[in-house]
């Protein structure tokens, strides 16, 4: 009894009834303010940073983050978000042959979706050298925290900033990524 | 439960009988607040397990299920994978696509019924699979939108998130010639999960429910997820419902409130504070259903038995309050400012173009819409926001809305990573510190009134 539906043709749109409209009120138009990469003097930019999360994570907070503390250590970054794609990752990491990649993922997914982006990214010649860390949530089975982190390094990463934990939050993962990322950096540790 | 393992069997649901917005209504009717988690497990059998919970717990509840990211992002092979491996123990959803329809059908047989509707949830900017499934098995309850499930959350084109959007929401409202009311919810009022002002929460939240009222859709539910000041969310939801009155008038609507999206408290007494606080400002306003959250929730994905415990305090703290009655229309005295700037938002967009869809686009291209820190290509990012002192929602920086200036401005000044942690931890911060009747929301006294009524956890 549930054999998928035929397609159905679409309907044509109903017509939206009319509202008298308000004006809008006019606004000027505000100044955009500087990030911090861009006020920084070109001789202390030490490159751009890519920051991503994998595939399948869709959350963004860690990268927003990420990229406030990556641009005021001196760096540009590239953010390319949540739910990136492999090929899209690696593509614009041949681009712009960038400084590091910061890899963050807090679904869950990250141990098994990292294991796979760091084989392909690592099979490009021109990315076999670039320093990649990963951190955040990497698997949803805690106890397999210890293993996963080696995982990891074995398949190519540079670093690995896992929960060990497991249960630890979001905002212990930020608090210990943040400052090893500074010192990857090479610009110290700061919060 | 002895009997959660799904049965090969087929399913005993009549769908001409499940209809959510229906059950919704009449549980508001009898004064009964629905509420409902947020649960999704790989495995069939812990899928049904879960739903059985739900339906069995002491409160009004409808079920759920939550897809798991390979399905939402499309990645079905994966998903896949991942079911052959071990029958999807390691997802962090029930991959409905992946699952023989059979066993979905198993999973849901003798739960679902006109009195236990499940909705579907997912997050996907391309749906197609998804819908495809949930027609395929006659389930009528799933919830979205094309800007909301497509900015946050990854890097699909708005263009062809609200084509996917617009196809699924025509094929979804044709349920209908099945004698069944397909109900769609817009997840707009939850953008980012924390700091987007209300104003915008609001503005999108009614343009997904007009957007989805446009393709044929007739019962709708807006979100609007809480925030971090408890006045400000009040008015922010009556200028929801007051502006769902004015412009949903084909539809038959309620409001669904989210509990905390942000980084959640750690401490339970944090966390259920918290909860309850959600639940006072749905019995406020009037609105008619609510996700919990729980107390594993700052750690991990929750059990079975942490989402009945939310469902059950939730019901205590409604019951503890008069039935529900939806505040008149005029009892919030006149144009609130957040009621003005969703309604500057929302005119400026319809003004654009009488599609929805069309008009989103191009308001987005504009920044006409801007949610504040999404890093989707598709989005602007000139706006930025922050909290001010008494924890208010507010606007740093506007951009190119078209909204009036604002009447309270986050402090001036450049957003720092540091800034930004104060501002996404700063209610896990004020619920954990908590204590005992500290009367953390003196800022209302009959909110803190009725906090003070709400039971603490047992």
């Amino acid at each position: 009894m549930n054999r998928p539906m035929e397609p159905v043709p679409a309907r044509p749109m109903e017509p939206v009834p009319a509202r008298p409209m308000e004006p809008v009120p006019a606004r000027p138009m505000e100044p955009v303010p500087a990030r911090a990469a861009d006020r920084c003097p070109p001789a202390a930019r030490a490159g751009t940073v890519v920051v991503s999360s994998v595939s399948s994570d869709a959350h963004t907070w860690n990268l927003v983050f990420l990229q406030l503390l990556i641009e005021e250590l001196g760096y540009t970054v590239l953010n390319l978000g949540p739910c990136v794609p492999d090929d899209l990752l690696i593509e614009e990491c041949c681009r712009i042959d960038p400084a590091m990649v910061v890899i963050s993922s807090v679904n869950g997914h990250g141990r098994e979706e990292g294991l796979r982006l760091i084989d392909r990214l690592r099979a490009r010649p021109e990315l076999a050298d670039t320093p990649v860390v990963i951190g955040g949530k990497l698997g949803i089975d805690h106890e397999a925290a210890a293993g996963q982190t080696d995982a990891l390094l074995d398949a190519g990463f540079d670093a690995v900033f896992a929960d060990g934990r497991g249960a630890a939050d979001f905002r212990t993962m930020m608090a210990s990524m943040a400052p090893r990322a500074g010192e990857l950096a090479g610009n110290g540790g700061r919060t | 439960m002895s009997d959660v393992a799904p049965r090969t069997v087929s399913t005993d649901v009549r769908p001409r009988e499940v209809d959510f917005g229906a059950f919704v209504r009449r549980a508001a009717d009898a004064g009964e607040l629905v509420a409902q988690p947020r649960m999704g497990f790989g495995p069939p059998g812990l899928m049904r397990a879960g739903l059985a919970a739900t339906r069995s717990a002491a409160a009004t509840t409808v079920g759920t299920l939550t897809l798991d990211s390979y399905t939402r992002v499309g990645d079905l092979a994966s998903a896949e994978r991942a079911v052959r491996a071990d029958g999807g123990a390691n997802l962090n959803g029930y991959p409905i696509v992946s699952h023989p329809a059979e066993t979905t059908a198993a999973v849901l047989a003798g739960l679902l019924n006109r009195d236990f509707p499940v909705q579907v949830r997912h997050g996907s900017a391309v749906p197609a699979d998804i819908f495809s499934a949930l027609v395929a098995l006659r389930l009528t309850a799933t919830e979205g939108g094309p800007v909301s499930y497509c900015l946050p959350y990854g890097r699909t084109p708005l263009a062809e998130s609200i084509r996917n959007w617009s196809d699924c929401a025509v094929r979804f409202a044709a349920l209908r010639e099945f004698h069944s009311e397909p109900h769609l919810e817009t997840f707009g009022g939850c953008m980012l999960g924390q700091l987007c002002p209300p104003g915008l929460l609001v503005a999108l939240s009614v343009l997904e429910a007009l957007f989805f009222q446009q393709r044929g859709l007739r019962s709708l539910s807006v979100s609007y997820a809480q925030q971090t000041n408890p006045e400000q969310d009040i008015e922010a939801v009556l200028a929801l419902r007051r502006l769902c009155q004015e412009l949903l008038s084909r539809s038959s609507w309620h409001v669904v409130i989210y509990a905390y999206m942000g980084v959640y408290p750690r401490t339970e007494r944090g966390a259920y504070r918290l909860l309850g606080e959600a639940a006072g400002l749905a019995l406020a306003t009037g609105s008619e259903r609510i996700i919990v959250k729980t107390v594993a929730e700052s750690r991990r994905i929750p059990t079975i038995a942490e989402n009945v415990a939310a469902l059950e305090y939730v019901a205590r703290a409604a019951r503890a309050r008069p039935p529900l009655r939806p505040p008149a229309d005029d009892a919030h005295g006149g144009d609130s400012a957040t009621y003005r700037e969703a309604n500057a938002l929302i005119n400026a967009v319809r003004n654009l173009h009488r599609d929805i869809g069309t008009a989103l686009l191009l308001a987005f291209r504009r920044g006409y819409l801007d949610v504040p820190y999404c890093v989707h290509p598709d989005n602007r990012g000139r706006t930025r926001s922050a909290l001010d002192g008494a924890g208010r929602l507010c606007w740093a920086d506007t951009g190119a809305l078209p909204v009036p200036p604002p009447e309270r401005r986050a402090p001036a000044g450049t957003v720092t990573s540091s800034g930004l942690l104060e501002d996404l931890f700063y209610i896990q911060r004020k619920y954990d510190a908590c204590a005992p009747e500290s009367g953390e929301i003196t800022a209302s006294p009959a909110l803190a009134e009725r906090s003070r009524r709400l039971p603490g956890p047992r």
